[in-house]
């Protein structure tokens, strides 16, 4: 848009001086981005492209010695572990859940921070501070609340002593807990922006034509929101895939909480299996793009709009 | 009327959602004011039967604790101003200057940002020992601020988007030198969008996690979210949570008095970069 605009503003110029200036802002493009694709590349591309040299060998940093060529060996070996599988479960059931609860409250706190009129600063930040809490202190915060000997949460209910990390399914309710609490401003903020965008006159024009306030949501507004809705899905779902921080300090993996990001992280850092543990690497890595794919893909996400290339 | 009754159910939104937001924290600031050694009950209330500032003498008083501090806040404040200049860089010929690479550098960035960085770790923990860099700030420093760039690169381009770069020029015709131009027209127009470009990185290196376990070993680099994990009391029959709880309340004030300074900047950060600017 500036772009042109500026360029309306210049007097017609020779053919010769486009090349010379075009070639000239080429090259100062260039020189600016230089710096970030450069550390880009060295901290991402290059170690993924390391990982999946790595995966393909046996190597244990504790037996250097040991080093040896297994081709696809160890993927062969992490996919035909059932601990694969279950952290793949547990995963999915977080990101499934804690986005799917996170859209409707995230929708709820969009229109409520729309429409107050009281207080609105106020909300607004207070829905800022979950936002910029570290997500180690929100784990703390809720495994605290919840655990026998420190938490309130089983005196008020009037639970006694059950305890909500003795098994599988209650620890990852904790876990998506804090989840939600701690990443729902962000959906909603998103999704805030996209229903200021919606012109006023659209819901007026459907009011005045006898439209009831559900008929509304669901043929103007949410249509309307369709960019900003699958933008915001799209970031949530592949940060909640990634999930590492809960469940490494609530739980640290027990009773099958682990996580795939948890998992390459205790293959890689802790047991120093760098051979499986980069095969799992380069498969979480697969997964991402998969999931990437299917919402650019199938879901048509117009990313232009995030990427900001209009 | 109905005008009126409306507003009201929206305030009532509204005090929930700040219930909501808050209620944690004041969980949080009551568990840190609790007696260490006789909080632990059958039966645990919501706040201390005496509130104590002992928990917040301990963290004072350990190493592995102000050690992270100092480390988080230079770790965070270096990474962020690397991210935010190499960003301004990249945003500034996003934002004006037509050339190849662009839509691959903005793609690239998009990429970054959903990258697992747990795919990295492995590698990263073998590259930085080979490199010496394991357990040093700028080891934690470097994939902080890569991992930040997105987060930079877009917000800001999407600020700059909007500048009015005519401006420029306009002065210049009025006899303003280049310089002058650019420091007393576009300067001002732009540190905003730095400035809460700025904001956003920070909190995402105070916040970043799986890296700081990953490529520290000591306190010579440990951040406050690793140290957090690792603390384990004062002593060994004494139990860390109340302690953990102030040195979380430490850590969330930085956050809290940002966002009570900068509450509106941060709303227009958050969303410039996502949806468009």
């Amino acid at each position: 848009m500036t772009l042109t605009e500026t360029r309306v503003d210049q007097p017609a110029p020779q053919p010769a001086e486009v090349t010379d200036r075009a070639r000239h802002e080429r090259r100062l493009g260039l020189t600016l981005s230089a710096p970030a694709f450069i550390v880009m590349v060295f901290v991402t591309a290059y170690p993924l492209v390391y990982a999946v040299v790595l995966s393909l060998y046996n190597y244990r940093l504790t037996d250097p010695a040991g080093k040896s060529f297994v081709g696809f060996g160890n993927y062969a070996t992490v996919l035909t572990d059932p601990v694969w599988w279950s952290d793949f479960a547990t995963t999915l059931v977080i990101t499934v859940v804690s986005v799917a609860v996170e859209l409707v409250l995230g929708f709820g706190f969009a229109f409520v921070m729309y429409r107050v009129l009281a207080g609105r600063s106020l909300v607004r930040t207070g829905i800022l501070i979950p936002y910029g809490i570290i997500t180690v202190a929100s784990a703390f915060i809720w495994r605290y609340a919840f655990q026998l000997d420190s938490g309130f949460v089983n005196q008020w209910l009037g639970l006694g002593d059950f305890n909500w990390f003795g098994q599988r399914w209650s620890s990852l309710f904790v876990i998506i807990l804090s989840e939600i609490w701690k990443t729902t401003p962000f959906i909603s903020l998103l999704l805030l922006a996209g229903l200021v965008q919606i012109p006023e006159e659209l819901q007026e024009a459907a009011r005045v034509d006898g439209a009831t306030a559900a008929q509304r949501l669901r043929r103007v507004t949410l249509p309307n929101m369709k960019a900003a809705i699958m933008v915001a899905l799209l970031f949530r779902t592949l940060d909640a895939w990634r999930i590492f921080d809960n469940p490494f300090v609530m739980t640290a993996g027990a009773n099958k909480t682990e996580t795939l990001s948890f998992l390459a992280y205790r293959q890689n850092v802790t047991l120093v299996n760098l051979g499986a543990g980069s095969a799992i690497s380069v498969l979480l890595f697969l997964t991402v793009v998969v999931i990437a794919f299917i919402f650019v893909k199938g879901f048509r996400t117009d990313l232009s709009q995030v990427r900001g290339d209009r | 009327m109905v005008g009126q009754r409306a507003s009201r159910w929206w305030t009532t939104g509204g005090l929930l959602i700040l219930v909501w937001a808050l209620f944690p924290l004041l969980w949080m600031v009551s568990l840190s004011f609790k007696d260490p050694n006789t909080f632990r009950s059958q039966t645990p209330t919501f706040f201390p039967s005496k509130w104590v500032w002992t928990n917040y003498q301990t963290v004072f008083s350990d190493a592995l604790f102000t050690s992270a501090l100092r480390n988080s806040i230079g770790i965070s404040l270096i990474a962020t101003l690397l991210s935010v200049v190499i960003a301004m860089f990249a945003a500034y010929a996003i934002a004006r200057m037509d050339y190849p690479g662009k839509k691959f550098l903005l793609s690239m960035a998009l990429a970054i940002a959903m990258f697992p960085q747990a795919a990295l770790v492995g590698p990263l923990f073998n590259m930085w020992r080979s490199l010496g860099i394991y357990d040093t700030w700028i080891g934690l420093i470097i994939p902080d601020l890569t991992f930040a760039l997105p987060l930079s690169i877009w917000t800001m381009s999407a600020f700059f988007r909007q500048i009015p770069w005519e401006m420029e020029q306009a002065a210049q015709v009025d006899g303003a030198t280049a310089w002058q131009a650019f420091r007393r027209v576009i300067v001002p127009l732009a540190a905003p969008g730095v400035f809460t470009t700025a904001i956003l990185t920070f909190f995402f290196c105070w916040n970043e996690f799986l890296l700081a376990i990953s490529l520290t070993s000591t306190n010579r680099a440990r951040t406050v979210p690793a140290a957090l994990s690792f603390f384990t009391g004062a002593s060994q029959f004494q139990s860390p949570i109340t302690a953990i709880m102030a040195a979380s309340v430490v850590v969330t004030i930085p956050v809290v008095l940002l966002v009570l300074a900068f509450q509106r900047r941060i709303m227009a950060g958050l969303t410039a970069g996502a949806v468009k600017g």
